[in-house]
């Protein structure tokens, strides 16, 4: 079994996340096919395909959209959900590797897999209540959300572009990457300001990652009653009498 | 969250240090071009590592996307790499559908070519069906067609959006979609109208997020709730195909109530014109005209008739006049007001027939007039309008509209967009702060000034066309029919079946070719067309004209076809010679303003693509091919002097050399010798390296002062007088009433030189009204026993068919599911993944179904193409496009059934001519168990043609030597 870092090697490390904004998710799948395009060619990569042109095609991503509905009829809601790794404080995926290759940096908070020292058992995926892992189906080890560590360090990016892949990329500017340990960051500020929530913390794990939800849909209900000013405007005839004031005015 | 003036987006925590061990280059280059992986054009910047590429990227600067980049896009890399590329031309050896081909050189398919081509200009040129599907060089393609001189041309317009494009040209001289885009700055209110998950990908998606940070409302009328009807404030499910009623609705509301923008009305639209009332005379409904031909308009201060066009007047919208002739005349804004103040259009007489109820239809026009009117939105920009009028600030109508296919793919469509033009109109939400905007070279012309050649006379052998083969009639001496008014194209575009089919009818093509009727054809030339599949109206029947042979000579009926495309799509199959294309990644492209630009509202632009890889294949670029059969075949645009090629670099001279008028060219950045021109200017040698130092795009930028109302502000009209946008400075009159529909309408009553024949005149008075009407979908007659309606949507991480050979986006989109309202379903006795039958008017398909609470309960829906033709695309027979995914299209008929007199109409808009899609008719039913699986109509599974190799089963992409396999 493999350790998380202690309080002590944590504290005063940042805590390094996603928050996405349902609000504006309209489902288009960019973050997690951007995702794959950037880890499949690079470090973490590749991100393998099995039976890529046949009857059965599985691939590995790191990043999965979802969509469901809630609640009935036209009261209801389409909700996406784009899902991946919410690299938790108290990560079960790590805890429960008997090889050592998950692990959790302390500096930053970031979940990581040493693909070298990975047996493919599949047991981080199970202990993972947010399914946020993958086997990689040709490769046999396990993949999952780096945060694009070879982005948001990578000095040969430039600063801008130093932010994970799906982040730079969503067109609804639904994805934010940033400290959830300090409170002063955009994202921490976000999520006072909109009621930012964890995805099943009583699971104990203490996602660090966020998501925004939906804003409350503005709403006129107060013009259901709207009438006309003088009550003569139904037929042509004092409506164009009403034109001519208008204009002669 | 804040970053300067960038809304949203790429965030990084301040002070994060870098590390080494993360630190590598992504690759060893980058280049810019354009995607292609839908038509939304967004700029992208391709990393390539050993010679492969490493990442796409979203390039930041770019005016369509600004560094943000869809599924799509990001999946660039396999379409690239696609095993299903064709590889080598090839010439057929088995029978069509055979997929049997013997792999041959480009010079014997260029020669094989330039002999069946030639024949047919040499003798009859109209014999060349030369049809594009969703290609964008239609500037360089429609100029081909016409320089071979057949005016049997068109591209995919007339089965997509031309009800969006023809309504807005002739009613407001822009168009949603690429003519146009809401102020996403500005705007307080949206209204999407049909608008599914595609067209234009990205700028929606990024303004949708940005209207809903400033807290702007969202309403989207559709039938389904996904997508960004998913995030919008509020979701009218209205019955498919009666969105033209609402908007009559809405305006009626605003008449009824007076909340409308009377000013702006008498200023810059046809309101205050005077329309001749003579019933049953030659010129009844047509505008009164002065001795010059101009619109006359009643001064409303004294009473004197003067042209419209005269800066000193003020258009009186109200009172009848007396012409000098005696005849009487009302400005059209009375015949407006008469109409729709009828109670016919009230809330409660449409409530029914829309699905939404009256005291909501009502809400949503008082809603629409307070975020017009009560809004304190005026920008302090001064500018001065066309008569020479100094305005201090530009007074905002913050109330944005935009529409796409649910509006445009109806035989009410082209009406039904008339009239949500006429609701901006109403609320002076044109070209105003915070309304839709145009983007230049709109607006133009209402409609532009182009005729479609091609007429008697014109089409002559191894001669030119006069003009284009594509353009706008504005009445019946336009339209290509003889004497006896039978059509002149083979797709009957611009006769009396489709007065004003500005697209062409593609749709119309290969049933007309194969009948023969008007006449036969013997070549027809496509390409990216996929005409024997997903492109197809009736699917099947389709392909048995593609394979049927006369009987006496057991020649095809379609003597030749000849297709070029870069994938073995269904098409390919049914081909007799296949010019292979490259991909987009591999090839000199443009995107012009004499085509289909990627302007925005802020200015003109427009984008290259240059090759970012060499072709690994023995395929061409399409475009460099066009233009050497040009030169083989003499076409006078395509040979030198000398007898040479005119552009012996191919469509890479094209772009940089070829002027369509003095000074134009397909590029407008960075013309004349010196390369400090924009729009005109002689070409310049070194353009196209400036584009590619710009990142392959080129923008323009209006001032402030011309950035809104543009139909009628000066120092835009002058600008786009200076960049060739128009011809002159003149004011362009928004047209709420339309003329050239009724100048149609007074030939079906007799009137005029050119008339229809007897047997249509019935059905042009009706549907050439002036002012918008709505009347039900054709499908509806005689459809009580098929209650549901059908329709597709395009999903956002699809584009067509272009991807279902995208080893990544099928794990997305694999295959389709009918999507079912719950309660329909229970009612049917039908529960979620249940096999059901689709069962339409001639014939049913299978599908598994999905049950959604987020559907209006008369319709059913799925995705678009996803369902694939077994062995088609190089993918698996067993794959589940092919096997459980299925295509409406089988349920689709190019014609509607028979009418009481026994005559045949197209499934299209009567005016425009556009494909009906979204109009099918069905039945659900459960399949019975012992009824075997049976995705679509039993077709056999498609060969791999030669030089396609068998799909890899394992796919490990990265270019990374260490890895030891780039694919």
């Amino acid at each position: 079994m493999t350790n998380l870092p202690s309080a002590a090697e944590r504290a005063g490390g940042r805590s390094l996340a996603l928050l996405i904004d349902l609000d504006t998710c309209v489902g288009c799948h960019a973050c997690a096919v951007n995702c794959k395009e950037w880890n499949t060619g690079g470090r973490f990569g590749p991100l393998s395909d099995r039976d890529p042109y046949g009857a059965e095609p599985e691939g590995a991503w790191m990043n999965r959209v979802h969509a469901f509905e809630a609640g009935e009829g036209e009261a209801g809601r389409t909700v996406y959900f784009p899902k991946n790794c919410y690299h938790c404080e108290q990560a079960p995926c790590v805890t429960v590797c008997p090889s050592g290759a998950s692990y959790k940096r302390a500096e930053d908070g970031i979940v990581l897999v040493d693909e070298d020292l990975c047996m493919g058992c599949d047991l981080c995926a199970w202990a993972c209540p947010y399914g946020a892992r993958e086997m990689d189906p040709v490769e046999q080890v396990m993949r999952k959300c780096t945060l694009c560590i070879d982005r948001i360090y990578n000095e040969e990016l430039e600063e801008i572009d130093r932010v994970p892949a799906c982040v730079i990329t969503c067109p609804a500017g639904a994805r934010h990457f940033g400290d959830f340990a300090d409170p002063d960051s955009d994202v921490s500020r976000l999520v006072r300001e909109r009621g930012g929530f964890a995805v099943m913390e009583e699971m104990g794990t203490q996602p660090t990652a966020r998501y925004l939800p939906p804003r409350p849909r503005s709403t006129r209900e107060r013009h259901a009653e709207t009438t006309v000013a003088d009550g003569s405007g139904e037929t042509p005839r004092g409506f164009l009498a009403w034109v001519d004031r208008m204009l002669s005015a | 969250m804040t970053r300067g003036n960038h809304a949203f987006g790429p965030d990084r925590p301040a002070g994060l240090e870098t590390d080494r061990e993360y630190s590598e280059p992504p690759g060893d280059e980058v280049r810019t071009t354009t995607c292609y992986m839908c038509a939304c054009r967004c700029g992208i910047r391709v990393h390539l590592k050993n010679g492969h590429i490493r990442y796409i990227q979203g390039n930041r600067d770019h005016p369509v996307n600004k560094g943000v980049l869809c599924a799509k896009g990001s999946a660039g890399i396999m379409n690239h790499y696609s095993p299903a590329r064709l590889t080598k031309p090839l010439l057929r050896t088995g029978p069509r559908g055979s997929n049997e081909f013997r792999e041959i050189e480009w010079e014997e398919a260029l020669d094989i070519a330039t002999e069946w081509l030639a024949e047919i200009r040499r003798s009859d040129p109209r014999k060349l069906a030369f049809f594009t599907g969703r290609d964008q060089s239609q500037a360089l393609t429609g100029w081909w067609a016409s320089q071979f001189g057949t005016p049997n041309h068109a591209a995919h317009g007339g089965f997509c959006s031309v009800n969006m494009a023809a309504a807005g040209l002739y009613t407001i001289g822009g168009s949603f979609w690429e003519f146009g885009e809401p102020d996403w700055e500005h705007t307080r209110y949206l209204m999407l109208w049909g608008v599914a998950e595609d067209h234009d990908s990205n700028p929606i998606k990024t303004g949708l997020a940005r209207l809903k940070q400033r807290g702007a409302r969202i309403v989207s009328v559709n039938p389904v709730r996904t997508g960004y009807s998913a995030i919008a404030d509020e979701w009218v499910p209205i019955r498919p195909g009666s969105d033209g009623l609402l908007a009559l609705a809405l305006v009626h509301e605003l008449l009824r109530t007076r909340r409308i923008d009377l000013d702006f009305l008498a200023e810059y639209t046809n309101a205050g014109w005077l329309v001749i009332r003579d019933p049953n005379g030659v010129e009844d409904g047509l505008f009164a005209r002065d001795e010059e031909g101009r619109p006359l308009v009643r001064d409303r201060r004294d009473g004197r008739l003067a042209a419209a066009e005269d800066p000193e007047v003020a258009a009186a919208l109200t009172g009848e006049v007396t012409l000098e002739d005696g005849r009487r005349a009302v400005p059209a804004f009375v015949l407006m007001v008469e109409r729709y103040l009828d109670p016919a259009y009230a809330p409660e007489a449409v409530a029914e027939r829309t699905g939404i109820a009256a005291d909501r239809i009502r809400r949503i026009a008082a809603e629409l007039a307070e975020a017009a009117f009560d809004s304190d939105l005026a920008l302090e920009v001064p500018w001065t309008d066309w008569r020479g009028i100094r305005h201090e600030r530009m007074v905002g109508r913050p109330v944005a509209m935009h529409a796409m296919r649910g509006i445009s793919a109806r035989s009410n469509g082209f009406h039904t967009c008339r009239a949500l033009h006429l609701l901006q109109m109403l609320l002076g939400a044109i070209d105003r702060p915070g309304s839709f905007l145009y983007k230049p070279p709109f607006p133009r012309p209402c409609p532009p000034p182009v005729r479609p050649a091609g007429k008697l006379g014109e089409v002559r052998a191894d001669t030119p066309l006069p003009g284009p083969p594509l353009g706008f009639p504005t009445a019946p001496e336009d339209l290509l029919v003889d004497e006896a008014g039978r059509p002149l194209r083979i797709d009957e575009a611009f006769s009396w079946k489709a007065p004003i089919a500005a697209h062409g009818m593609m749709h119309l093509v290969i049933r007309n070719a194969w009948k023969g009727d008007p006449y036969p054809i013997d070549t027809l030339f496509m390409f990216m067309a996929n005409m024997a599949w997903n492109s197809a109206m009736n699917t099947t029947e389709t392909i048995a004209m593609l394979t049927d042979r006369d009987p006496d000579t057991g020649t095809y009926r379609i003597p030749r076809i000849i297709y070029a495309d870069a994938y073995c799509s269904e098409m390919v199959a049914y081909a007799d010679l296949i010019l292979p294309d490259t991909t987009y990644l591999e090839r000199w492209d443009c995107i012009s303003l004499l085509d289909r630009p990627i302007s925005s509202a802020h200015g003109p632009a427009d984008a290259i693509r240059q090759p970012v890889l060499e072709p690994d294949r023995d395929v061409r670029p399409f475009q460099d091919v066009l233009l050497e059969l040009g030169h083989r075949l003499g076409l006078p645009g395509c040979v030198a002097e000398d007898g040479g090629p005119r552009y012996p670099g191919g469509y890479r001279d094209y772009l940089v050399h070829h002027e369509r008028a003095p000074g134009i060219g397909m590029l407008a950045g960075w013309r004349g010798e010196e390369g400090k021109q924009e729009g005109r200017g002689a070409p310049n040698p070194a353009q196209l390296e400036r584009y590619i130092e710009n990142g392959c795009f080129w923008q323009g930028r209006l001032r402030p002062a011309q950035r809104y109302y543009r139909f009628a502000n000066r120092a835009y009209l002058e600008y786009a007088t200076g960049m060739g946008f128009i011809g002159r400075p003149a004011p362009i009159f928004l047209q709420l009433y339309s003329e050239p529909l009724q100048r149609f309408r007074l030939a079906a009553h007799g009137h005029g030189r050119v008339l229809p024949p007897a047997s249509h005149r019935r059905r042009i008075a009706r549907y050439f009204d002036p002012l918008p009407i709505w009347y039900p979908p054709f499908e509806d007659e005689g459809a009580a026993e098929l209650p549901l309606r059908a329709f597709t949507q395009r999903p956002m991480a699809h584009y067509h068919a272009w991807h279902s050979q995208n080893a990544w986006l099928r794990q997305i989109h694999g295959h389709n599911p009918l999507y079912v309202n719950r309660r329909t379903a229970e009612e049917l006795g039908i529960a979620d993944g249940d096999r059901v039958w689709i069962i339409g008017r001639r014939t049913r398909v299978q599908a598994r179904v999905r049950l959604m609470e987020g559907v209006e309960p008369g319709t059913v829906w799925t995705w678009n193409a996803i369902g694939k033709r077994a062995g088609a695309w190089n993918l698996d027979p067993l794959a589940p496009e092919a096997s459980t995914g299925f295509l409406l299209n089988h349920l689709i008929d190019e014609n509607l059934p028979a009418d009481a007199e026994g005559r045949v109409w197209p499934n299209a808009d009567p005016a425009t001519g556009q494909a009906a899609w979204h109009d099918l008719r069905v039945r659900i039913e459960k399949v019975e168990a012992e009824e075997g699986e049976d995705a679509d109509p039993a077709l056999p599974p498609l060969a791999r043609p030669p030089g396609v190799a068998p799909a890899p089963a394992i796919l490990r992409y990265s270019p990374l030597a260490s890895t030891g396999e780039a694919r």
